[in-house]
């Protein structure tokens, strides 16, 4: 044989072994595979979730992305199908979408024991089609205001619990200090749907807006939105830091835990990470309040929980429920309170832990958090009459993009490439393409 | 002469093999491109024709996009070669310590692209707690807000730091080979350092360029990574190019098809780039039939 | 031939500064793998600090490592020898007996890598999971080596045009057949350009993100995908994320010093007098 005939020969055998070892891959014995977020709880809960592995014998594998990408390999996966995942971490707005798909298992039937009367309403309730329960949640947050005392007092001024904006403009253009590298008030500049837009969204609605009137039509040309944005513009290029434009929640929290801003109005997630002096040099002298708000009560502060769901096409569903069960349970968070502390216990969704006293005890801002979360109706948004519900995002499919969209046009207007008018007018008309693509404009 | 028909056997599995892989998933995104088929809404599937093509066309967004895909693609390509053939040159030199800097230099090549944009967007590019910004404030200058006000010009700095690694990685060694003696000829003769380098050097080096400058362009021409991280295609349009809206439209609205258009026509932009780019580049194929 | 140092002194700063300004971003975030987080972040950047090692072992104890960087290396080397198995033969041919339809082929070659990943995500995604594909690394190795393969024949293709055809006549003459001839003349000859070209390749496959987040889950994620999960989650993580990416690229920034100076030594267009 020459050596062309060998190398074939080779090359057929070896691609025969790939074949067969491609065959023999399959799942054996009880695995559930779980896609989540890299959020600091959910990495506390892979470390924890070695005891449930000990205790019931299933193995768990784990797929932690960030939340973009999680969010975008989950779609993939369940929309075409693929029952890649027995587990899913997705928020208040993939599922009622979702559900509404058909997509989801129902999860309503996680015994006495998991108190589902504990669970604040609200959550429950963004968290539910058809009167179903979809997603068990695992997390909750709303915003609010974080403001440093210190600043406040050299400079006079209280904070009072329920600020209004042109409340925080004053104390901004009064505690701003770039010579110091501090600034009145940071808030979200990087273009996202989940970002910038997110926050958007409560200064409009709160200034009596809405995305939408009731035939589906954008709003993103009316008073209210120019008023807004020229509101949020004009404050973050008078008192925000330089680089808002890059400027995310992590970014900002960086900023504020370092002490260069004087304000910021964003989740109530970072109160914990905040206060810790091992995370942050202002941990002494950070303070709370509501968030702001404007004309109108409504979507002031926005409502968001993360929780873990089961796709369809899982072939484990008892297995899965069982995971639920144990991390989303009551008991979940006295083993974090015990095990951890109850700094880091997931926030948002029990009424139990806030009514536990360690817990008051150990996060001094968990009424404000509490309120805010109940505060919010993410079905009455707006003042005005609304088609859609959520407060920071619309439970549209479509809205991720026209969210990308108005996102990029308005941090246009921020670094002043555009005026707020010709921003929001560009949205407006790509808005309309697509809710005319997406058939709810004729 | 039967050569010619042996080759055939020789050929044929690579270009086989690259035609089922590639026409299969291309064959599907054609036809995708032609649907209207939304992931979140499959039982809405049906026939679109050219209507996807249309949405994209009439949109404004296509259009700058492709603009900044072009401006993005040059002013990388100009970026690298300027430096990669002077980096080249001056790692050709004698000096102590020679091989220690031609590995620091390559280093950047190695790195994942999110990671590198991530770290000069915020340890070195920050106008707050970034290295640049120090370094300008303390010398009294204030600091420049680079993603803000030059997007595209920061994003083609990121790539232009990763990519010129690989121009120094093939043109080296290709200027190692340069013949010692015709640089000796001319030194004798008087050539200073420039001269040098303008009529000896760079004309051996133009054909690695010539590769150089056709596997940069495919890379560049699909750069994603870098704009998802640091600007999110914003403020506005300006830093949004082709890679980028077919992301944001099939990610983000899972509007399949629209993407699939969007691919098609990246396809159709990239083709028309590398007809001219083989004109200007031509000596690199210039003995084939 | 004079080589005063004050001829050397030019070359020595100058390649001095441009290896280090070069190096310095990858220098900062090695520095900042041993940061706090909250010192990461500082202002003015901290180039004094007390070192941790608390960001490597929360890295480490997160996520298996091990698994992540073998399944990296097996894919890459897995990847770059398939597309040489496939590209060796075709440059080979379009090198040495080109024909009308060459430019063309090659042209077409390129323009397959012109279809952004994330355009073709669905078809690909169907196709995986139809076969069984999703979450090996055979699957991975697939679409990575026809992902290379385009870069790897052109750079073949040009590294093989550099070899003088007279060499291959005369081993012709001798009586070698095509094989032998390609075995036996052609490659030791060229060697050097294809270990550069493996070089890259391997580079490419190591670096690549999008296919391997999107196609595996745990099984078969490389260490990308162990990268992408320190990525922007919520809260303070450069710190953490330099690490991850320290570790990350380690191996391929090892692997490619050691032997680019094996290729520096050998390399040639044209050498082959």
């Amino acid at each position: 044989m020459n050596r062309k005939g060998i190398f074939e020969t080779v090359g057929a055998v070896a691609c025969a072994a790939l074949i067969l070892w491609v065959a023999l891959q399959h799942q054996s014995g009880e695995e559930l595979t779980i896609g989540t977020v890299n959020n600091a709880d959910m990495v506390l809960m892979q470390r924890l979730s070695r005891e449930f592995e000990k205790s019931t014998g299933i193995k768990l594998n784990w797929v932690v992305l960030g939340e973009s990408i999680l969010r975008q390999r989950l779609t993939v996966d369940i929309a075409t199908g693929g029952n890649t995942f027995d587990v899913i971490t997705i928020g208040s707005y993939e599922t009622p979408l979702w559900a509404a798909r058909g997509w989801l298992v129902p999860v309503d039937d996680l015994g006495a024991d998991y108190q589902y009367d504990d669970i604040f309403e609200i959550i429950r309730q963004g968290l539910s089609h058809g009167g179903k329960l979809y997603a068990a949640p695992f997390y909750g947050e709303s915003s609010f205001t974080y403001y440093r005392k210190d600043l406040f007092e050299r400079a006079g001024l209280t904070m009072p619990e329920q600020p209004t904006y042109q409340q925080i403009r004053t104390f901004a253009a009064r505690i701003h200090d770039p010579a110091h590298n501090v600034y009145g008030v940071c808030l979200r500049g990087e273009p996202g749907w989940g970002q910038n837009v997110a926050y958007l969204s409560t200064l409009v609605h709160t200034f009596g807006g809405r995305w939408f009137d009731m035939e589906w039509k954008p709003q993103l040309t009316s008073a209210p939105w120019i008023e807004a944005v020229s509101f949020y513009v004009d404050m973050l290029r008078s008192y925000g830091p330089p680089g808002s434009v890059t400027d995310g929640y992590n970014e900002d929290r960086a900023l504020f835990s370092n002490g260069n801003c004087g304000m910021w109005v964003d989740s109530t997630a970072a109160a914990g990470y905040l206060l810790d002096p091992s995370q942050s040099r202002v941990a002494t002298t950070t303070g709370f309040a509501k968030a702001p708000i404007g004309k109108v009560r409504n979507g002031a502060a926005w409502v968001w929980s993360w929780a873990l769901a089961i796709p369809t096409s899982c072939r484990k569903v008892e297995r899965a429920k069982q995971f639920l069960q144990w991390a989303t349970g009551r008991q979940y968070a006295a083993t974090v309170g015990a095990r951890y502390g109850w700094l880091l216990v997931p926030p948002g969704t029990r009424k139990s832990t806030y009514a536990n006293p360690a817990y008051q005890r150990a996060a001094p801002f968990a009424r404000l958090v509490r309120d805010a979360i109940l505060g919010a109706d993410i079905a009455r948004p707006s003042a005005l009459a609304v088609p859609y519900v959520g407060i920071q995002y619309v439970g549209i499919p479509e809205f991720q993009a026209i969210g990308a969209n108005v996102g990029q046009e308005v941090s246009a207007a921020l670094t002043g490439g555009a005026t707020v008018e010709q921003a929001l007018a560009l949205a407006q008309a790509e808005a309309e393409r697509e809710m005319r693509r997406g058939g709810y404009l004729k | 002469m039967t050569r010619g028909v042996r080759t055939k056997p020789l050929l044929a599995p690579s270009v086989a093999a690259l035609f089922v892989w590639m026409i299969v998933p291309l064959a599907m995104t054609l036809w995708f491109s032609a649907e209207h088929y939304n992931l979140l809404a499959p039982a809405k599937r049906s026939f679109a024709g050219l209507d996807n093509y249309r949405y994209l066309l009439t949109g404004r967004a296509l259009w700058v996009a492709m603009g900044n895909t072009l401006l993005l693609v040059g002013l990388v390509l100009a970026a690298t070669l300027v430096f990669g053939t002077l980096f080249t040159v001056l790692l050709d030199r004698e000096f102590p310590g020679r091989n220690v800097c031609r590995l620091l230099v390559i280093a950047p090549f190695f790195m994942m692209p999110t990671v590198s944009a991530l770290i000069w967007k915020n340890m070195l590019m920050n106008p707050v707690f970034g290295i640049f910004a120090w370094i300008t404030r303390s010398a009294g200058l204030g600091t420049v807000d680079f993603f803000a006000h030059m997007p595209l010009v920061a994003i083609v700095v990121i790539v232009s730091w990763e990519w010129t690694p690989f121009a120094v990685l093939i043109l080296l060694p290709a200027l190692q080979s340069l013949n010692k003696e015709l640089k000796e000829a001319a030194r004798l003769d008087g050539a200073g350092a420039v001269a040098l380098f303008w009529h000896v050097e760079l004309p051996h080096l133009l054909r690695p360029m010539a590769v150089v400058a056709m596997i940069e362009t495919i890379f560049f021409l699909s750069l994603f990574a870098e704009i998802y991280v640091t600007t999110g295609g914003g403020p506005g349009l300006a830093s949004t190019n082709l890679a980028y809206l077919i992301f944001r439209d099939a990610l983000f609205d899972w509007d399949v098809g629209r993407a699939s258009a969007g691919g098609m026509l990246a396809i159709v932009l990239a083709n028309i780039v590398a007809f001219f780019l083989v004109r200007v580049v031509g000596r690199s194929l210039e003995d084939l039939p | 031939m004079k080589t005063t140092w004050r001829s050397r002194l030019m070359p020595t700063l100058a390649g001095w500064t441009v290896a280090l300004a070069m190096f310095f971003p990858i220098f900062w975030m090695f520095l900042t793998g041993f940061k706090t987080e909250i010192t990461a972040v500082a202002t003015p950047p901290a180039a004094i600090f007390r070192p941790t090692l608390e960001n490597y072992s929360a890295v480490l104890q997160r996520a298996d490592y091990v698994q992540f960087a073998i399944n990296s290396v097996v894919v890459a080397l897995g990847s770059t020898l398939v597309a040489l198995m496939l590209a060796v033969p075709a440059a080979y041919s379009m090198a040495f007996f080109p024909t009308r339809r060459t430019r063309d082929i090659l042209l077409w070659m390129l323009s397959t890598k012109m279809l952004p990943a994330v355009g073709v995500l669905v078809p690909i995604y169907l196709l995986w999971r139809n076969f069984g594909l999703l979450d090996t690394r055979v699957g991975l190795v697939l679409i990575d080596s026809i992902s290379v393969l385009p870069i790897v024949v052109w750079m073949l293709f040009s590294f093989f045009r550099e070899v003088p055809s007279q060499i291959l006549e005369a081993s012709r003459m001798d009586g070698a057949t095509q094989g032998q001839e390609l075995m036996h003349v052609l490659l030791p000859l060229s060697m050097p350009g294809i270990a550069a070209t493996a070089l890259l390749s391997i580079i490419l496959c190591w670096n690549e993100a999008f296919w391997s987040l999107n196609l595996t889950t745990v099984k078969a994620a490389t260490l990308t995908a162990f990268t992408a999960s320190f990525s922007n989650p919520e809260g303070l993580f450069w710190a953490k994320l330099s690490a991850a990416s320290t570790l990350a690229i380690a191996p391929i920034l090892v692997f490619g010093w050691i032997s680019q100076r094996q290729l520096v030594r050998g390399l040639s267009f044209g050498a082959v007098k």
